[in-house]
Order: C-alpha cells, then sequence, then structure tokens
C-alpha cells in the first residue's frame, strides 16, 4: 500500500493544504478552486468505489429495488391493491395467474411486494434523513462549542443511546397514531445518538487544528467556521453513516409495522408481514405470502449494508488498509 | 495505614470515574420517569375516560378515578405523587387485564429472564468463538462463509427468521411434521414441577431460543471480529512473535483479552437491541414473558401496562449498563487508574 498514514480529516479541508493541482488554471476564485477540488475528490472516490466489488453488487442491487418502487404504477396497477376488486382465492399457493401466490383476500402477493417497496424505502430514506439531520447538528454543535453545550449534548445523546430502541419507539408510537409520517419521525428521532456521536469526535478533531485558529484570528465568526471548515470535514463521514442509518431504519420500519403500528391505509413489507402472521398464514404453511416481503428486506438492508462498507473503507482513510 | 485515614478524603480518579457513573445511570432512570409521566399527559383524551371506556361506569366512580390519577391539582403535584407511586411500585391499573400493572408484570418476568439470558449466554460464546477465528485466519473459507451468513443475519428482521423457523420445525413443510410446538410456555395439562414438565418447557423453548440465538450471534462475531483486526495491527503481537510465542498462544495471551474489551461495552449496549428482538420473539412464538405483554398492550392499546413495561425495559437497560462500565474498569487497569 503506497497510501501514506493520513492524520487529515476525511475528505481533505480545502483550506488544510495549500497546492494547487496543477491541472487548475491559476486565475479561479478561492471558491471556484475549493469547488473543482472537491469534485476531483469525489470523482477520485467514485474510482475507488468502482473497484469495490461488495460496494458495487449492493449498488446494483439498490438501484433494482429503486427502480420497481419508482415503476410500481407501470409495473403493476394500483387498483391490484384493491381488497374488494380481488379475483384470486384466499391463500392459493403460486400458479401462472398469481407468480407469488395469493394473500388472505386473494390479491397477487406480488403486486403487494412491488407496491410494498415504495413505502418501506420512502420510511427508510426519510427517518434517515431526520435521524442524520439531528445527529450531525448535535454532534457538530457539541464537538465545536465544547463545554456545557457538549456535556448537556452528550448526556441527551447517551440517554438515547441507552434507552432501548423498541419499546420507546413502540410508546412514542401509540401515542402519536400510526401513519406514515409519524413512524419515519418516530424511528428517526430515535436513532441519531449514533451519528451524533461519530460527528462528535470528527468535528473535535477538526476544531483543534491550527487553521481553525488561524480563521478565528481572521474574523471568522462560529456560523463561518462550522459551514466552511467543519462541515465540509464531516460530509463524507455523514454520508458513509447515512447509508448504514438507512438499513437500521428499513429494518426498524419493518418491525413497527409487524407489531400493527405502521401505516394501516398502505401496504409495506412490514405490514404484508404482520397481516401474513396476523391472518395464520406461518400456521397453514402459507410460506408464499411470508417469503417475498422477507427476502425484500433482507436484498435492501445487505445492499445499504454493503455500500455502507465500502463508502466507509472508501472516505475513511484509516480503514483503507484492510 | 494510619497515615492515609487522618488525611481528609480525596477521590482518587477511579473513584471519582465511578461515582460520575452512578450520576449519569441515575439521571437516565429520571430521564426516563420524567418522559413516561408527560407522554401520559400528553395522551389524547382523558385518562380517567380511557381507563372506563366501553363500560358503563357511574359518574362518581370516574371522579374517584379522576381523584386517584391526581388530575384535579396542578402539574408539579401530580408529578411528585406520580414519581412517589411509581417508586413504591405503583404502577396503576391495566386497562387490559383490570389489575394492577405491577403485578401483571411480575407474572411474566421469569418467561423473558429464561429465554433472553440462555439465548444472549450461547449467542455470545459461539458469536465471540466465530468472530476469534474469523479474524485469525481473515479471508479463510470459514471467515468468508461466517461473514456473509452473518450479514446475512444481521440484515433479516428477526422475527421473520422466527416465522420462517417456526413454519419449517413447528408447522412442518409438506410431508415433514412439525419437530417442536408452536407456542407457549408448555403443553396445557403438564405439571411444571417435574421431570417431564422440564422436558416440556425445555422443548418449547427451542425455537425460540434458536431464533435469538441465530440473530444475535451475527452481532457478537461481527463485532468481535472487527475488534480482532484492530488489534491484529497492534505492534505488540509483532514482539510477541518475535520473541518466539506460539501462534495459539499470541492469539489468547495476547490479541484476544485486549480484543475483548470493546466487545464487552458493545454486548451491553446491545441490551436494548436485545430486548427489542424480545418483543417480536415472544410474539411470534406467544411465549408468554415481557415482550407478548408489550405486544398484547399495544394492541388494545393499554396505556399503563405499555408504560409499566417500558419504565422496566429502560431500567433493566440502564442498570445492565452500568453493571457493564463497572465491569469495565475492573478489567481494563487503564481505565481503573486513569
Amino acid at each position: 500500500m503506497t497510501q501514506p498514514t493520513i492524520e487529515e480529516p476525511l475528505g481533505g479541508a480545502p483550506h488544510a493544504d495549500t497546492t494547487v493541482p496543477p491541472s487548475l488554471p491559476p486565475q479561479l476564485s478561492p471558491r471556484a478552486i475549493s469547488r473543482a477540488r472537491r469534485r476531483q475528490a469525489a470523482a477520485r472516490a467514485w474510482q475507488e468505489y468502482r473497484r469495490n466489488s461488495i460496494g458495487m453488487v449492493g449498488l446494483a442491487i439498490l438501484v433494482l429495488f429503486v427502480a420497481m418502487a419508482v415503476f410500481a404504477p407501470l409495473l403493476v396497477p394500483e387498483s391490484e391493491l384493491d381488497v374488494t376488486k380481488a379475483t384470486g382465492a384466499p391463500f392459493s399457493p403460486p400458479s401462472a395467474e398469481f407468480p407469488l401466490g395469493t394473500d388472505e383476500s386473494g390479491r397477487s402477493v406480488l403486486a403487494l411486494t412491488i407496491w410494498g417497496s415504495r413505502v418501506s424505502l420512502l420510511v427508510g430514506f426519510l427517518a434517515s434523513v431526520i435521524s442524520v439531520v439531528i445527529g450531525s447538528v448535535v454532534g457538530i454543535a457539541a464537538g465545536h462549542f465544547g463545554r456545557w453545550t457538549d456535556s448537556l449534548l452528550m448526556r441527551v445523546t447517551d440517554w438515547f443511546l441507552v434507552i432501548p430502541f423498541l419499546p420507546l419507539a413502540i410508546v412514542l408510537a401509540t401515542v402519536l397514531g400510526p401513519s406514515l409520517a409519524n413512524i419515519a419521525f418516530v424511528i428517526g428521532i430515535t436513532s441519531w445518538p449514533g451519528t451524533a456521536r461519530i460527528v462528535r469526535a470528527q468535528a473535535l478533531a477538526v476544531t483543534s487544528r491550527p487553521y481553525i485558529e488561524r480563521a478565528r484570528a481572521l474574523g471568522a465568526g462560529d456560523w463561518h467556521l462550522i459551514t466552511r471548515h467543519i462541515l465540509p470535514n464531516v460530509v463524507p463521514l455523514i454520508f458513509a453513516n447515512t447509508v448504514l442509518i438507512v438499513a437500521v431504519a428499513i429494518l426498524s420500519e419493518t418491525t413497527l409495522a409487524f407489531l400493527g403500528l405502521g401505516d394501516p391505509l398502505r401496504v409495506s413489507w412490514g405490514s404484508m408481514l404482520d397481516a401474513a402472521f396476523t391472518q395464520g398464514a406461518a400456521s397453514i404453511g402459507a410460506w408464499w405470502y411470508l417469503v417475498p416481503p422477507g427476502v425484500a428486506i433482507l436484498l435492501v438492508v445487505l445492499a445499504f449494508t454493503m455500500i455502507g462498507q465500502a463508502l466507509e473503507s472508501v472516505l475513511n482513510p484509516r480503514l483503507r488498509g484492510r | 495505614m494510619a497515615a492515609t485515614s487522618t488525611r481528609t478524603f480525596r477521590p482518587s480518579a477511579g473513584q471519582r470515574r465511578l461515582g460520575a457513573k452512578l450520576i449519569g445511570a441515575a439521571l437516565s432512570l429520571a430521564f426516563v420517569l420524567v418522559f413516561n409521566f408527560f407522554l401520559f399527559r400528553v395522551l389524547p383524551g382523558d385518562p380517567a375516560k380511557n381507563l372506563t371506556r366501553n363500560r358503563l361506569v357511574p359518574a362518581e366512580q370516574v371522579e374517584v378515578l379522576r381523584e386517584s390519577f391526581g388530575l384535579g391539582k396542578p402539574l408539579p403535584q401530580q408529578f411528585a405523587q406520580y414519581v412517589r407511586d411509581t417508586l413504591s411500585g405503583d404502577l396503576g391499573i391495566s386497562y387490559k387485564f383490570r389489575r394492577p400493572v405491577s403485578e401483571v408484570i411480575a407474572e411474566r418476568i421469569w418467561p423473558t429472564v429464561l429465554l433472553l439470558g440462555l439465548s444472549t449466554l450461547l449467542s455470545t460464546a459461539i458469536g465471540l468463538w466465530i468472530g476469534i477465528r474469523g479474524a485469525w485466519r481473515r479471508n479463510s473459507v470459514f471467515d468468508r462463509v461466517s461473514l456473509g451468513a452473518s450479514l446475512a443475519l444481521y440484515a433479516m428482521p428477526e422475527f421473520w427468521l422466527g416465522i420462517m423457523l417456526l413454519i419449517a420445525f413447528g408447522v412442518g413443510v409438506g410431508p415433514l411434521p412439525g419437530l417442536f410446538p408452536t407456542g407457549g410456555l408448555s403443553s396445557p395439562d403438564t405439571e411444571l414441577a417435574s421431570l417431564a414438565g422440564v422436558a416440556d418447557v425445555a422443548r418449547h423453548l427451542f425455537l425460540p431460543c434458536l431464533t435469538l440465538t441465530l440473530a444475535y450471534i451475527a452481532e457478537y462475531a461481527l463485532v468481535m471480529r472487527s475488534s480482532l483486526l484492530d488489534e491484529l495491527t497492534e505492534d505488540y503481537l509483532t514482539t510477541a512473535r518475535a520473541k518466539g510465542l506460539r501462534d495459539a498462544l499470541v492469539l489468547r495471551r495476547h490479541a484476544v483479552p485486549n480484543a475483548l474489551l470493546p466487545t464487552t461495552t458493545l454486548i451491553f449496549l446491545n441490551l436494548g437491541f436485545i430486548v427489542s428482538g424480545a418483543i417480536t420473539i415472544e410474539t411470534v412464538y406467544s411465549w408468554p414473558g415481557l415482550g407478548l405483554l408489550s405486544y398484547e398492550a399495544l394492541r388494545t392499546p393499554d396505556y399503563p401496562l405499555l408504560q409499566g413495561v417500558f419504565l422496566l425495559f429502560s431500567a433493566a437497560v440502564i442498570i445492565a449498563n452500568l453493571i457493564a462500565d463497572l465491569l469495565y474498569a475492573y478489567l481494563d487497569p487503564r481505565v481503573r487508574t486513569g
């Protein structure tokens, strides 16, 4: 490995090094230079990512599922989800007409699985956005301001970290009532502490660097320091972390929906498993109703995990030698 | 030592750390209480009405209930009463069972302790073994297979794994009959306090325990593997080898004890995750513990019961984490003295 041990924060701050890459014309403004550098860094990261076969397999699976979710109305008309228009017999095994069999009211399990991908992925993404935004804000604030802000925020973070996730989520979801937005909110509000911890550590490392002191001496305020210096250094880390959070969020949605806390008006993989289980699909051996949503969850979560790990090994120099 | 006892008490770094941990755990418990109190107050509707819904109750009886909740009083007084009641073990009356929540919960603790204890023990032992072997022989066939299996197990919802195992071994596939009972703690007419009774409970325990063990193994194997891989890059291992220690000794005496430290904390931090698993798995196998009780409470919904279970789960995990911290200080001299 020719890569030297890098003590730099992740991503390489635009202000941290002074050499201008030879490919850039010298007359550009500082902002244009930093933007071009960031583009170059992203291109380099992508080059490295492409060499990671596990990451590419994960990406392929994910693209497939996202396409399925986006084009669901083209693949299967929404009317197939209507219980009153169901044509099949209840709990009939896979056949030519219903490749994955039917559910308790005679609907196609294939259609349900395709449509279920929409809610599962949407809740996963929404919850991750909420979680990552809270985690990043808390982490950066704690790391940058330090002192009592840090102790207070870390106290709250530790509390959320130690409280068992599912009981807390159940209590919150029961109080808020079942809906897509509430489920995303509950998962987001309970899953941010990990991100906050990671971001805080990175923000602390950046804040203690001499160039931050220099910027402060030149009159930079907290807002400038955070948005121009700390954030660019933390973003790659947040990015890799987000991908892993989506995996956890999708699993959480499934669990909450399985317990009957999902949106009752929409089909998700978790609500399919809930319906299948409460309607007794397991005791009559209707595996075709239970296997497709489970396999879909497994593949999507696996895809996110693979992408997240690949991203981490690309973006975190410490892991590169592994 | 007379010389030290005459000096004023100066806490050492270790004692200060211990004090901070105790205060931290107490604060976390206090947070749980406050959270629980306000959650109860923002619930839609009048708690006293919720309690009596679907029943014809004379107005004066509702008034008595409202009195017992302290709803007429100002909020600080309500809070004081709530804390007093909770600390003395009075968690209210369950809507569903129409009995004190603490009574209902007490009956359900042991099945959960049995299930979680056994599966945690098994999964820790097996998971750590797999993780150590995988990291030590990195990229071997064993490592690749176990890593793949761990990632797959980690990616599936544990209750789905439970349902699959239930179909395969409980219900039976095609001509194969089910080998194990599909739910419950024991068969209806067996005497629990007999040899046949114990065997019957063991047969009922097998599938839920297998599911949880499989679900947790993945996590422990992955954590132990990466922790040991971190440790294997350290210079002191090169030294150990250079002075002529056999490979097995380098692993057993040097690498593993150090790699176990971060793993211990993670195992205890994972207790929250384990509790979550208990809720869904007990639901799948109708195992009559706290997890199934939570499910029944949220399906009703039975708020006092739900909050009682949440309080108990949170307190258990907070205390377990405190124990982990103390254990960690005992295991790691750097933390103890530093």
